[in-house]
C-alpha cells in the first residue's frame, strides 16, 4: 500500500514538473508533430485490421444468436453500432493502443534515462518533463481519439462488409439499422473514453519509462508494468465513467 | 573557479561522498581519479547538479549553487557542457542534429549560422562527413568525440567528463584525452574530469584529487604524484608490478 502511494505521489509530481515554460516553442513543436506522427501512422495498421475483424466478427456472432423471427435483421446493424461506438472502438483499441503505444513510450523513456540521455537534457538546463513526457501526452490526447473516431468508422463498415458478404442481410437492413433510434450521445461518451483512455496510456507508460533504474532488465520490466497497470486502469476508468455518464 | 565545500551524499544508510573539499582550477583539467565505487561519478553528478547533496556547498565562482534561483540555475547550466561515460547522444538524432540541438534550444541563430557552428565544432574534434549518420552507425571513439563537440557547441565556461576513455583502446583514448586537453586551454574552459585510466593522469591532469572510499585522500599535480607516500594512492596508481618497478626506477631519479 505504502508503494502505491509512493508510486501515485512521485506520478502526481511527475505530471506537476511537466507543466514549465519551453525553453524554445519551435523545437517543443517539431518535437509535438513528431510524437503525433509517430502515435498516429505507429497504430495505424493495428487500429484499422482490428477494427474491422471485430466488426465483422461480432455482426456474425450477433446474428448467429439472434436467430428469433420476432427481432428484425436491422436490430444487428443497431447492435454492431452501438457496441462499436461504446465499448468495442475506445475500450478495446485503447487497451491494444497500451500495448502498442505504451509499451513503447515506456521503452523510449526508459532505453533515454539508462543511456543517460535524459541526464544530457537536465544538464543543457533543459526540463526533460517538459521536453520528453509533455509532447507524447498531448500527441496521444489528440491522435487516440482521431483513431478511436476512424476505428468507430472502420468496425460499423466490418461489420457491414461481414453482414453483406455472407447474407446475413442486406445492405439495405444495414443502413436502416444504422440509423434507426441514433443517439448521438453514444458517440460523446465514446469520444470521452478516448480522451481518458489517451491520457492513462500515455502519463502511466511515461511514468515507468522515465523512472527506470538499472539496465535492459528493468526496461523490459518497464515497458510490461506500463501495459499491465495502463490496462487495468482503462477498465476501472472504464466502469467509472460508465456507471457515471450513461 | 567551482570551489566545493564539505559536500556530504548519502543513498540510505550508505555514505558515498563524505566530507569531500577542494578547488576546481580555471582554465585547467582538474582530475578526479580513484577506483571503481569511490564516489567519482557521484561527485561529479553532484557538481552539476543532477543529484543533490545531503549537506556542504558548491560554489561556482563564489556563487552558491543551493541559493541561486532557478533562472540563474539555468543559465549557470547552459555554460555547462558534459561528456557522459556512454556518450548520451540523442538515438533518433543524426550527429549534425545531436550536435545542433543544445543550439536549436537556446539560440536565435539562423539555419545557416547554426550549420556554420556545427560543422566548426565537429572540424575541431576531427569529425568530418559523418554529419549524417545515426549514433548506431559510428564507432565508440567517433561518439566520445560527436558528445564533445555537442558539449562545447554553445562555448560553456565548464566542461565535465565523466570517464571519457572507458570502453575506447589506448590510441583512441589518447585522442580523446588530447582533445579535451587542447579544447580546455584554446577555449579556457574549467575542466573536471573523472577518471581511472593512467595515462589519462600522466596525459591531461593540471591538477588531480584522488577520492578514496567518498573521502578525498590526497590533491596534487600529476608531478607530485609520482613522488607522492600516501600508501592507497601509490596502490591505485602502481597496481601492476610493472609500473611499480617502473616507480622504483623514476624515484632513483632526484626530483
Amino acid at each position: 500500500m505504502i508503494k502505491l502511494l509512493e508510486h501515485f505521489g512521485n506520478y502526481l509530481i511527475m505530471l506537476k514538473g511537466m507543466f514549465s515554460k519551453p525553453e524554445n516553442g519551435r523545437v517543443y513543436w517539431k518535437e509535438f508533430i513528431h510524437q503525433c506522427y509517430e502515435l498516429g501512422m505507429g497504430s495505424l495498421g493495428i487500429v484499422v485490421i482490428i477494427s474491422l475483424f471485430l466488426g465483422a466478427v461480432t455482426t456474425i456472432q450477433t446474428a448467429y444468436q439472434l436467430i428469433s423471427p420476432l427481432v428484425q435483421k436491422y436490430v444487428i446493424a443497431q447492435i454492431i453500432r452501438d457496441s462499436s461506438f461504446l465499448e468495442l472502438s475506445p475500450t478495446v483499441v485503447c487497451i491494444v493502443l497500451a500495448g502498442v503505444v505504451g509499451s513503447k513510450i515506456a521503452s523510449e523513456l526508459g532505453n533515454m534515462r539508462v543511456s543517460e540521455q535524459i541526464d544530457a537534457l537536465e544538464i543543457m538546463g533543459i526540463n526533460s518533463k517538459t521536453y520528453l513526457i509533455l509532447p507524447k501526452i498531448v500527441a496521444a490526447f489528440v491522435m487516440i481519439p482521431c483513431l478511436i473516431v476512424l476505428s468507430m468508422f472502420l468496425t460499423v463498415w466490418g461489420g457491414y462488409l461481414a453482414a453483406t458478404l455472407s447474407g446475413v442481410m442486406s445492405s439495405q437492413q444495414f443502413n436502416q439499422g444504422l440509423v434507426k433510434d441514433f443517439v448521438s450521445f453514444n458517440l460523446i461518451f465514446g469520444l470521452i473514453k478516448s480522451f481518458t483512455f489517451a491520457f492513462i496510456i500515455s502519463s502511466i507508460s511515461a511514468y515507468f519509462g522515465y523512472h527506470v533504474k538499472g539496465g535492459a532488465l528493468e526496461i523490459g520490466q518497464a515497458s510490461t508494468k506500463s501495459v499491465v497497470v495502463s490496462c487495468i486502469l482503462i477498465l476501472f476508468a472504464d466502469y467509472g465513467l460508465a456507471a457515471l455518464l450513461l | 573557479m567551482i570551489e566545493v565545500k564539505n559536500i556530504k551524499k548519502s543513498f540510505g544508510s550508505k555514505v558515498v561522498l563524505n566530507d569531500v573539499s577542494c578547488k576546481m582550477e580555471s582554465g585547467k583539467v582538474n582530475l578526479i581519479i580513484g577506483s571503481s565505487g569511490s564516489g567519482k561519478t557521484v561527485f561529479l553528478k553532484c557538481l552539476v547538479g543532477l543529484m543533490d547533496l545531503n549537506s556542504g556547498d558548491i560554489l561556482y565562482e563564489g556563487k552558491n549553487v543551493a541559493t541561486m534561483l532557478e533562472q540563474e540555475k539555468k543559465e549557470l547550466r547552459t555554460q555547462i557542457g558534459m561528456l557522459f561515460q556512454g556518450s548520451a547522444l540523442f538515438d533518433s538524432l543524426t550527429v549534425e542534429q545531436n550536435v545542433m540541438f543544445p543550439l536549436d534550444m537556446f539560440t536565435k541563430k539562423s539555419p545557416a549560422e547554426k550549420l556554420k557552428r556545427v560543422n566548426e565544432v565537429l572540424d575541431r574534434v576531427n569529425l568530418k562527413d559523418s554529419n549524417h549518420k545515426f549514433p548506431a552507425e559510428i564507432s565508440g571513439g567517433m561518439k566520445k568525440r560527436v558528445a564533445l563537440a555537442r558539449a562545447i557547441v554553445l562555448n560553456p565556461k565548464y566542461l565535465f567528463c565523466d570517464e571519457p576513455n572507458s570502453g575506447l583502446d589506448p590510441q583512441t583514448s589518447l585522442v580523446v584525452d588530447k582533445l579535451i586537453m587542447e579544447i580546455t586551454k584554446e577555449y579556457n574552459i574549467t575542466t573536471i574530469m573523472n577518471t581511472h585510466d593512467m595515462n589519462s593522469v600522466m596525459e591531461s591532469g593540471d591538477k588531480i584529487i584522488f577520492l578514496y572510499q567518498g573521502e578525498k585522500r590526497w590533491e596534487g599535480s600529476k608531478e607530485d604524484i609520482i613522488f607522492s607516500k600516501d600508501e592507497k594512492l601509490n596502490n591505485f596508481i602502481f597496481a601492476s608490478e610493472f609500473l611499480q618497478e617502473a616507480k622504483k626506477m623514476r624515484m632513483m631519479v632526484p626530483k
